[in-house]
């Protein structure tokens, strides 16, 4: 995308003017996120940089907030009920959307359109609209501030997002795939564990992790919904800035960041393993 | 069709029995089709898309339930029996080859789906190999094999777990044309030394001429006529036929009188032609003659053998190497094709030239209008 010789001098301006907002996009979309991690090195506490970190004092730099997150009664509860509840939802979340996919991919699928969007309306609906409604719901059948109660809450949050990425995945399948099993004698169960579900898993695999994402940074349904037992990270958080201001939170979200680095990676070298052996790519 | 006391048929391996197929309840894609395949035969069915040829071949492998009528494989109804239980093997149009195995796994899955031991999984996987000489590509994917190598990976597939009836929907749509005909013998070599019983379906008249024990031409869902290819291309029974199979001269007319097997036609332009009656019923039927455009000569003056003879002239003169490909008018159509071979005996030929062609009885047959 080198300059052509030919460009005239407005070109020219607009090429480098071009970089150099997209570098300023960049710089606004990650600053935040970057900042955090410096931050939560902090050694005194308070959310700005002191004059020891900025001078590159190992004074400066302490993990104290790091120890004190595990060490901490309260944090430690709602990492484990925040892997309890995504794990618990993103597994019913992908069941189900995997399942609602492949019937909506079907070719003969009455109301096709009007049951796709009953199934990604969590998506759209605002989530205050979803959270009280589901308050209130709940509350009357026994449900709110329970786990069942959360689970299925985030189970409904996560599952348009497997329907959304199976049903992609599966425009590309070729349904003779199928036939061509039931023909050499494999029972549709045999044929769906066999063939179907190793050619849709990256496509259930990036749902899946979607639904989990969704689960776990989740916290307007965890307020209304969720009771002192089932404290999510983000519900901790939550409470974390607005009682005792803490850098804690700043080591909780520097992990976060990282975890959901290693995630994507991991799934996106997972899903280049897949396409390699389907074929798909280039040798 | 050979009935016991019991009603099923004794001599055919397949068995269409009065078989309709229709999608919205209105319209008949197949209609009342009654077939029977030997075993051991090699049966094309060949007919332009949306004859209803695929549907029926679908009907037999199971992804489509017939609306009526029975479909017996050796005797047995097999209409209502799931497709994995039956026990065909099948040739998939696109291959269908699982992406996600190896080829030997590919050929292996239908045995493993029976459950067999792994020493004779593998024994039968490098046979099959062998079979369609791929012996040493078992380890690799089928993304890596080339067009004509999947193809052969799909047919070992369809036979690996030794069927009894082996069913191909245009297996060779996709190769090109040399691929294809080298293709069209392997598989004609491989039902030779197997037996088994092919269902072969195909828009390609030159793969259907080439491969089959019999032809089933299908139209408008319905077979036309069955026969074997020297038949069904000498002896063609209806105006489809001769027109689909073959390049075919049509002349248009009406019968004037009928003597025995032959009939006169007063042609539209008035000209009479005697011609073979095949497929007319009493005089005053509008009839179409045809005639292959190699059956036709040009004829000097003064030759007697041929019963018909008509001035012509020539409007068009194609170069093809072994032979001439000379475009006529004769008898009020200009359209007329006649193969003049590339030999010394054969007269020079130029565009305008008022030549006399002809031909004999047998070789004109009077059709359906």
């Amino acid at each position: 995308m080198a300059l052509p010789s030919y460009a005239t001098r407005g070109e020219r301006i607009w090429y480098y003017t071009f970089r150099v907002i997209c570098g300023l996009i960049f710089f606004f979309l990650i600053a935040p996120i970057i900042i955090m991690v410096p931050l939560s090195f902090n050694a005194q506490p308070y959310f700005t940089f002191s004059r020891e970190m900025l001078t590159f004092n190992p004074d400066g730099y302490s993990l104290r907030w790091y120890e004190d997150l595990f060490t901490s009664q309260s944090w430690l509860r709602s990492i484990q009920n925040s892997f309890i509840i995504g794990i618990a939802s993103t597994l019913l979340a992908t069941t189900l959307g995997t399942l609602a996919a492949l019937g909506l991919s079907r070719p003969h699928m009455p109301y096709r359109g009007l049951i796709m969007g009953i199934l990604i309306s969590p998506m759209i609906v605002p989530l205050i609209i979803s959270a009280a409604g589901m308050f209130f719901f709940f509350s009357s059948v026994g449900l709110a501030q329970t786990f069942p109660g959360v689970i299925l809450a985030h189970t409904a949050l996560g599952t348009p997002f497997v329907v959304i990425t199976v049903t992609a995945t599966l425009v590309g399948f070729d349904h003779s795939l199928t036939r061509a099993a039931s023909n050499l004698g494999a029972s549709p169960t045999y044929a769906f564990f066999k063939i179907t579900m190793p050619l849709i898993l990256p496509g259930v695999i990036s749902g899946a992790l979607f639904a989990f994402i969704t689960s776990f940074d989740e916290i307007v349904i965890v307020l209304f919904v969720a009771g002192v037992e089932q404290r999510t990270i983000p519900r901790e958080m939550w409470s974390g800035i607005r009682e005792q201001i803490s850098p804690t939170i700043l080591a909780v979200a520097t992990i976060l960041v990282a975890l959901s680095i290693a995630l994507l990676t991991t799934i996106e070298l997972l899903r280049r393993r897949s396409e390699r052996i389907r074929g798909m790519t280039a040798q | 069709m050979l009935k016991t006391a019991d009603g099923v048929t004794e001599a055919g391996h397949v068995c269409f029995d009065n078989v309709q197929k229709s999608y919205d309840g209105e319209t008949l894609v197949v209609k009342n089709l009654n077939l029977d395949i030997a075993r051991g035969e090699f049966l094309t069915m060949l007919g332009p898309s949306g004859s209803g040829k695929t549907t029926c071949l679908m009907m037999l492998a199971g992804f489509e339930s017939a609306t009526f009528g029975e479909i017996r494989l050796d005797g047995q109804r097999i209409d209502n029996v799931a497709p994995h239980k039956r026990g065909i093997g099948m040739v998939f149009q696109n291959y269908a080859l699982f992406p996600h195995m190896t080829v030997a796994e590919n050929l292996a899955f239908p045995l493993r789906v029976r459950k067999m031991g792994q020493a004779d999984v593998e024994k039968r996987v490098q046979r099959a190999l062998d079979m369609v000489e791929l012996s040493e590509f078992g380890s690799r994917m089928p993304a890596q094999l080339s067009g004509g190598q999947q193809q052969r990976v799909a047919v070992a597939r369809a036979l690996v777990f030794e069927p009894q009836l082996v069913l191909m929907d245009e297996p060779l749509g996709a190769l090109d044309k040399n691929l294809r005909e080298q293709m069209q013998y392997e598989i004609k070599h491989i039902h030779e030394q197997l037996g088994v019983t092919v269902v072969y379906v195909t828009h390609d008249q030159t793969e259907a001429l080439t491969m089959s024990n019999r032809i089933a031409v299908f139209n408008d869902g319905k077979v036309q006529q069955l026969a074997s290819p020297p038949d069904l291309y000498e002896r063609p029974e209806n105006a489809f036929v001769a027109a689909f199979i073959g390049e075919n001269n049509k002349l248009m007319g009406k019968v004037e009188a009928i003597d025995g097997d032959t009939c006169k036609v007063v042609l539209d332009n008035g000209d009479k032609v005697t011609a073979l009656k095949v497929n007319v019923d009493a005089v005053g039927d509008r009839t179409t003659l045809s005639l292959r455009p190699e059956r036709v000569v040009i004829a000097p003056e003064g030759s007697a053998d041929l019963d018909n003879v008509f001035e012509a002239e020539v409007r068009e003169l194609i170069y093809l190497g072994d032979h001439i490909r000379t475009r006529v008018k004769v008898c009020g159509n200009d359209e007329f094709i006649v193969k003049v071979p590339n030999s010394s005996h054969s007269p020079d030929l130029a565009r305008g030239a008022k030549v006399r062609i002809g031909w004999i009885t047998q070789d004109c047959r009077a059709l359906d209008a």
